[in-house]
């Protein structure tokens, strides 16, 4: 027997080709997802005249600049071209492709759980920083920028440092209303977007056990913001009920054989850990954010910090923060007018989420415009199947087609200068939903709530009064 | 590939911001461009541009086009994973970014395109910016003995060896993995043994 192992240290060692001198490890990649945006990478390799190495672990999939309103004809040409060009790319190296027309099409990290492309222990490499999301799965996913894009598809490897590896332990049952969102928000607030740089996360804790596939990935996803380029999450029986029977998971025997490895993969009960943390999910309250960094959340209930209280480091970007989102310090983040919402995202656009949103608008009208954009075409068809379309628009609110939207903008679903945008995103940051654009992160289900009033809401009473 | 470097003297400006993220470095909406139009005129784009896409002459940047070190302060590069944030900079002429400590995918984007990501403890960020309040300064880097020198004061900064030497070198990964070319096909076949199913199923 050798020493206790941390699944971090089981999934390194499973893909570690060799470590060089200086202790940095080239990496077996099982899986390879690209998007419109790494057309950086197909150039460089195209410069080099290398072909990609396994076209057979490589996915080509179009979320970034997807249009999510009349695709069959995109009026804007340099988006057609970024859609063109990945076709392109995806046809000279003949790489599975999900266009725009593919009933399968959606977010890249949507996609790759729902086709079983993601699976446990394998090593998971996507040109973006929310390919953590994969690691709900027990895989090792993380996201590279375009050089290492490139070695990928040139190699099928890619360097690494193994990471530090912290756990989050989250014990105890969310209350009603609260959800993975929020518990990320809330982790996020108390470290610091910066506090898991250098680390691979792992959540445990009966509250994690007791999430779905959904939260989980929505958990995973989210260690970015914290800094984390990892998350993961043991796979155990959740993770396989999930799984079975999907398109590229293993079918009949290969499938038996498979789940029992994959139950190996969670950590030995003594591995130690280079950091703990630990929460009660008891505690953990439906969390906004008030600024234009992740970690500038707090519970709905509280009021807005006064940068001349909080730590001096973080002063400056308080009032810079409240300056752009147009707030004051004290000021009570519950009924803060909101002017649009936004449901979708990687993050927050599965099928459990539009469920929790609808939860809270049906029978009910929305106060604001807003836009729902599925996380994937095949959670559209669900949530449609389902008559959640129905209960959004009968609310007023759009229900469009799958892609990144409003996450980032590049489709050109924009939110306008000034506005304020109550989003189940990822990033507050300065722009990120348009210039001048102010986002509020939150949980679906906290989203409806601020539709149906037109202020920044706690769902609970909403949630509580359909209960009665 | 970029040509290596050891030893950078330039001009050093102050950018006194906390996580200045990757779409502020370059925003979304200018990613479909090729990298041959080069991405400088987009760098921190909305922050030092007005509306109309003139420079913000109260913007410190827009004073001295000439900065090729960027003082930041912590989690500078978080966020998105986009390249295109290091390629603005560079194109911008920026050699270097020093602050207490930076996105993970970031730094590694960075190191990958020739621009040192220079970690200083909060201290010696303070005392840099200090330095830099009456404007842009005069500032000498070393790599190798990871020291940098700004008018009379010195101090050292954190960089990551192997980084340190693939800046030095100016190396490409591409073609140093591609010599363990073997080494790579033995691993395949043997995970394809140990661990069948981390290949995809026949779609149905
Ligand atoms: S939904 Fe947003 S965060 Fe997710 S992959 Fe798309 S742009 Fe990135």
């Amino acid at each position: 027997m050798g020493s206790p192992q941390t699944m971090l240290d089981k999934l390194w060692a499973a893909h570690e080709v060799l470590q060089r001198e200086d202790c940095v490890s080239l990496m077996w990649v099982d899986r390879h997802l690209v998007h419109e945006g790494s057309h950086h990478a197909f150039a460089k390799i195209k410069e080099r005249g290398l072909p990609v190495a396994e076209p057979e672990l490589t996915f080509a999939v179009v979320d970034h600049y997807a249009p999510t309103r009349g695709r069959s004809k995109i009026a804007d040409p340099q988006i057609a071209r970024m859609i063109d060009t990945l076709r392109g790319n995806a046809q000279a190296h003949d790489l599975k492709m999900y266009d725009l027309s593919d009933p399968r099409q959606g977010i890249v990290h949507v996609v790759g759980p729902e086709e079983g492309i993601t699976l446990p222990g394998l090593l998971i490499n996507c040109g973006d920083s929310h390919t953590s999301t994969h690691g709900a799965f027990g895989a090792l996913a993380f996201g590279v920028g375009a050089t290492e894009v490139a070695h990928v598809l040139a190699t099928q490897t890619v360097w690494q440092r193994k990471p530090k590896a912290m756990r989050i332990t989250v014990e105890g049952a969310l209350g009603a209303g609260v959800t993975a969102k929020d518990i990320a928000l809330s982790w996020i607030a108390k470290l610091g977007t910066d506090g898991a740089q250098g680390h691979a996360v792992e959540y445990a804790g009966s509250c994690i056990r007791d999430l779905s596939m959904e939260g989980r990935m929505t958990l995973c996803n989210l260690s970015i913001e914290g800094g984390a380029r990892f998350g993961m999450i043991a796979p155990d029986e959740t993770t396989l009920a999930y799984l079975e029977g999907r398109r590229f998971t293993p079918k009949g025997a290969a499938w038996q054989a498979a789940c029992a490895d994959w139950i190996t993969l969670a950590s030995d009960q003594t591995a130690a850990f280079d950091r703990e943390v630990t929460l009660d999910a008891a505690e953990i309250a439906p969390t906004v954010t008030w600024g234009t960094s992740p970690e500038q959340a707090l519970p709905i209930n509280a009021a807005i910090p006064d940068p001349d209280q909080v730590p001096p480091a973080k002063a400056d970007a308080a009032r810079a923060a409240l300056e752009y989102m147009g707030l004051k310090a004290g000021q009570r983040l519950e009924g803060t007018p909101v002017d649009q919402v936004f449901i979708g995202s990687c993050t927050n656009g599965r099928i459990e989420d539009l469920r929790a949103a609808a939860a809270v608008l049906k029978g009910r009208k929305a106060r604001i415009p807003g836009l729902i954009s599925p996380g994937s075409s095949q959670v559209k068809a669900q949530a449609e199947a389902e008559g959640l379309d129905r209960v959004f628009t009968e609310a007023g609110l759009e229900w469009a087609a799958s892609g990144c939207s409003m996450c980032v903008g590049m489709n050109g679903d924009l939110v306008a200068d000034g506005r304020r945008c109550a989003s189940s995103t990822n990033r507050n940051f300065r722009g990120r939903q348009g210039r001048g654009a102010r986002t509020h992160l939150m949980s679906p289900a906290m989203v409806a709530a601020a539709a149906v009033t037109g202020v920044l809401t706690d769902v609970r009473p909403l949630l509580a009064r359909r209960a009665a | 590939m970029m040509a290596g470097w050891n030893v950078h003297n330039g001009t050093a400006v102050s950018l006194p911001q906390a996580n200045v993220d990757t779409d502020q470095l370059i925003p979304a909406r200018f990613m479909s461009v090729p990298r041959s139009e080069g991405y400088g005129p987009y760098l921190l784009h909305d922050l030092r541009r007005d509306d109309g896409g003139g420079l913000r002459p109260d913007f410190l940047l827009n004073t001295c086009p000439e900065a090729s070190v960027i003082v930041s302060r912590r989690n500078f590069g978080s966020g998105s994973s986009r390249e295109a944030a290091v390629y603005a900079l560079v194109d911008a002429g920026i050699r270097a970014v020093i602050a207490p400590s930076f996105g993970d995918i970031f730094a590694a984007n960075a190191v990958n395109n020739g621009l040192l990501p220079a970690e200083v403890d909060e201290d010696t960020c303070k005392a840099l910016e200090a330095g830099l309040e009456n404007g842009p300064c005069d500032i000498r880097i070393d790599v190798g003995a990871r020291r940098l020198t700004l008018g009379a004061m010195s101090a050292t900064f954190v960089l990551d060896d192997s980084w340190a030497i693939k800046l030095i070198n100016g190396w490409d990964d591409i073609d140093l993995t591609r010599n363990h070319g073997v080494a790579i096909a033995v691993f395949k076949h043997i995970r394809s043994q140990t661990a069948p199913w981390a290949w995809p199923a026949a779609a149905d």
